[in-house]
């Protein structure tokens, strides 16, 4: 079963009209419907709210990283853990191909259904996680291969454990050797960018969003509880913290957004996958059309110029 | 209204640090008031029960650096408002009266100077102002001052005090992580040292970047140290967090951290270390 946030209403009616005609096998019926939500999806989707974005962002339909896998590559296999501790299922990585490109394709992982969601801890990594994504991406360096990272977590977990075993440390050593990385490295935002824990897979040479994902330093519930005292105050946090593609992309904190089908990745999967195919191969040999040491430099530039300040003239 | 009447004087009576030298000061944790010259003297570590209470930077510079070494760098760089964030206050009332409280207009102060007569390039954070926390201009200090090392062939010491990235900056904070990373690991490259000093409180976007980064990590007692508040993981796991959980001690323990250093020793073992790690 579909599920349907309550702005998604009008489409759902036309959707279930569309299944009746073709059960009636009324095709022109179907074609009125269809044309009928071709405008309801642009009246929709063209005017939604940061909040309703975060909403789609966070839709249970939406497809997580594994889903993308399936679709994008082949010949692939998963490599597990970290050599040190155990396997963290909120992360996963891949070694394979996309097209004939070989490449590593890593992905915050959330949970479908309780059982899953459980496994995959919510999407929200611990140590151990971000330290498979490292020893992933050592690998595509050390055998050249590009790396796709899919973004998709509330945050890193804020846990006893991941406490003990040095969650800050996992994140800034990913953030330190990313800036640094020999080889090509491209990440998306596919659906939720929950701070730290989302860049912790995020410094890359293209860094770019899916048309309803957010990326955010804190979660808007944290935001409201903790600058406005009201947990009630969320769709307020969301406007405020400027978290959707549209706003990113106007503050030029990101490349590109990713031309996710109008309709949104819950209701055209297939469409979405080629959306981030083409970006990754497309964006992969632009890249490497540059010197490895002139895309080090540019990665390094784009990041030191972040930062919006004044600079008096010294006193 | 008798009881806001009441809070209200209570805060009126609270001294601003703006009438430092207090006469007299209370330890947090063992409640013992003394002397407030006699504390200065002794670092601001209670004799009592050796609590080491919270300075600011300005004292710590003191504290940490040759007498008359210190040379401030980037003091021009002010904040702006990107987002024209308002949530209960505005941002930029936010920084008026941060600036107002500490007479800087960021959360750091940087320079170069010397300690136990080696040259190195500083940054301090000031919890004073807006809790120390991570906004662009404390990012780009940061990695003004890592580059300045690189030219001048010096190590870089950052003392941190912060509860995390400024949300009022929103991903413009969160991207300074990846910034002052990036910037580390250029000077990591340029096998010159850093070393990171967590003072209490050191928390999420900056004990998730550079904080966490240091060839050697150093915390002064009884810092508490963490990715997430206690508040938060609390809820999270629905339990009570063990005793000395976060302390500088518990990192320490689990590997996290090289040593734990009290005040008084703190300058020549920095001094020391970058003496040994020098060319």
């Amino acid at each position: 079963m579909a599920f349907y946030l309550d702005f998604e209403n009008k489409i759902k009616n036309i959707q279930e009209e569309i299944e009746l005609a073709e059960i009636r096998k009324d095709d022109h019926a179907k074609a009125i419907f269809e044309k009928e939500l071709d405008k309801v999806v642009e009246q929709t989707y063209s005017n939604l709210s940061a909040y309703q974005q975060l909403q789609l962002a966070r839709h249970q339909d939406r497809p997580y990283a594994i889903d993308y896998v399936k679709l994008i590559m082949h010949d692939y296999h998963e490599i597990h853990g970290e050599r040190t501790f155990r396997d963290d299922p909120a992360i996963v990585c891949y070694m394979g191909y996309i097209d004939e490109q070989k490449c590593v394709v890593i992905g915050e992982q959330k949970g479908r259904g309780t059982k899953n969601k459980l496994k995959r801890n919510f999407g929200m990594p611990h140590p151990e996680g971000y330290r498979k994504a490292l020893r992933a991406v050592k690998l595509a360096e050390k055998f050249n291969l590009p790396v796709l990272m899919l973004i998709d977590t509330p945050g890193a977990y804020p846990g006893l454990g991941a406490e003990e075993r040095g969650q800050s440390e996992a994140i800034a050593r990913n953030l330190y050797e990313l800036s640094d990385l020999g080889t090509t490295t491209i990440s998306v935002v596919i659906g939720e960018g929950g701070s730290g824990g989302a860049l912790a897979i995020g410094v890359a040479d293209r860094l770019a969003m899916m048309r309803y994902s957010v990326f955010s330093v804190i979660s808007p519930e944290g935001c409201a509880a903790i600058l406005w005292n009201d947990p009630t105050k969320v769709e307020t946090a969301t406007k405020a913290l400027k978290i959707t593609a549209e706003d990113l992309k106007e503050l030029d904190l990101i490349d590109d957004i990713i031309d996710e089908p109008l309709i949104g990745a819950h209701r055209d999967k297939n469409r979405a996958a080629d959306a981030i195919k083409n970006y990754f191969l497309r964006e992969v040999s632009a890249l490497e059309k540059l010197s490895i040491d002139e895309r080090l430099a540019k990665r390094y530039a784009r990041l030191e110029s972040i930062g919006r300040f004044q600079e008096d003239s010294k006193a | 209204m008798i009881f806001g009447d009441l809070l209200k004087k209570v805060k009126r009576e609270r001294p601003s640090p703006k009438d430092a030298p207090k006469h007299w000061i209370k330890c947090k944790k063992c409640q013992a008031i003394m002397y407030y010259k006699e504390i200065a003297e002794k670092s601001f570590v209670c004799p009592k029960c050796d609590n080491h209470m919270r300075i600011n930077a300005a004292q710590r510079i003191e504290m940490l650096t040759d007498a008359g070494s210190f040379e401030e760098h980037d003091a021009n760089l002010k904040p702006i408002d990107p987002l024209s964030f308002v949530d209960k206050k505005s941002y930029k009332q936010r920084v008026e009266e941060s600036v107002e409280k500490t007479g800087r207009h960021s959360a750091v102060i940087s320079g170069s100077c010397t300690i136990g007569g080696i040259s190195t390039e500083l940054v301090v954070f000031d919890f004073d102002f807006m809790g120390g926390s991570l906004g662009s201009v404390e990012g780009e200090k940061i990695v003004r001052a890592v580059n300045r090392a690189i030219e001048r062939r010096v190590g870089v010491v950052i003392v941190s005090a912060s509860g995390g990235a400024r949300m009022q900056e929103s991903t413009f904070s969160l991207m300074q992580m990846a910034k002052t990373s990036a910037a580390l690991r250029r000077l990591d490259k340029e096998k010159l040292p850093f070393i990171s000093i967590l003072t209490d409180p050191t928390f999420g976007g900056v004990s998730a970047s550079f904080a966490m980064l240091g060839d050697i990590i150093i915390a002064e007692p009884g810092t508490i140290i963490g990715f997430a508040g206690a508040r938060v993981i609390k809820q999270t796991i629905g339990a009570e967090l063990p005793e000395g959980f976060q302390s500088a001690e518990f990192l320490v323990e689990h590997g996290l951290i090289d040593m734990v250093e009290h005040r008084k020793t703190l300058k020549s073992t920095v001094g020391n270390l970058l003496k040994i790690m020098s060319r």
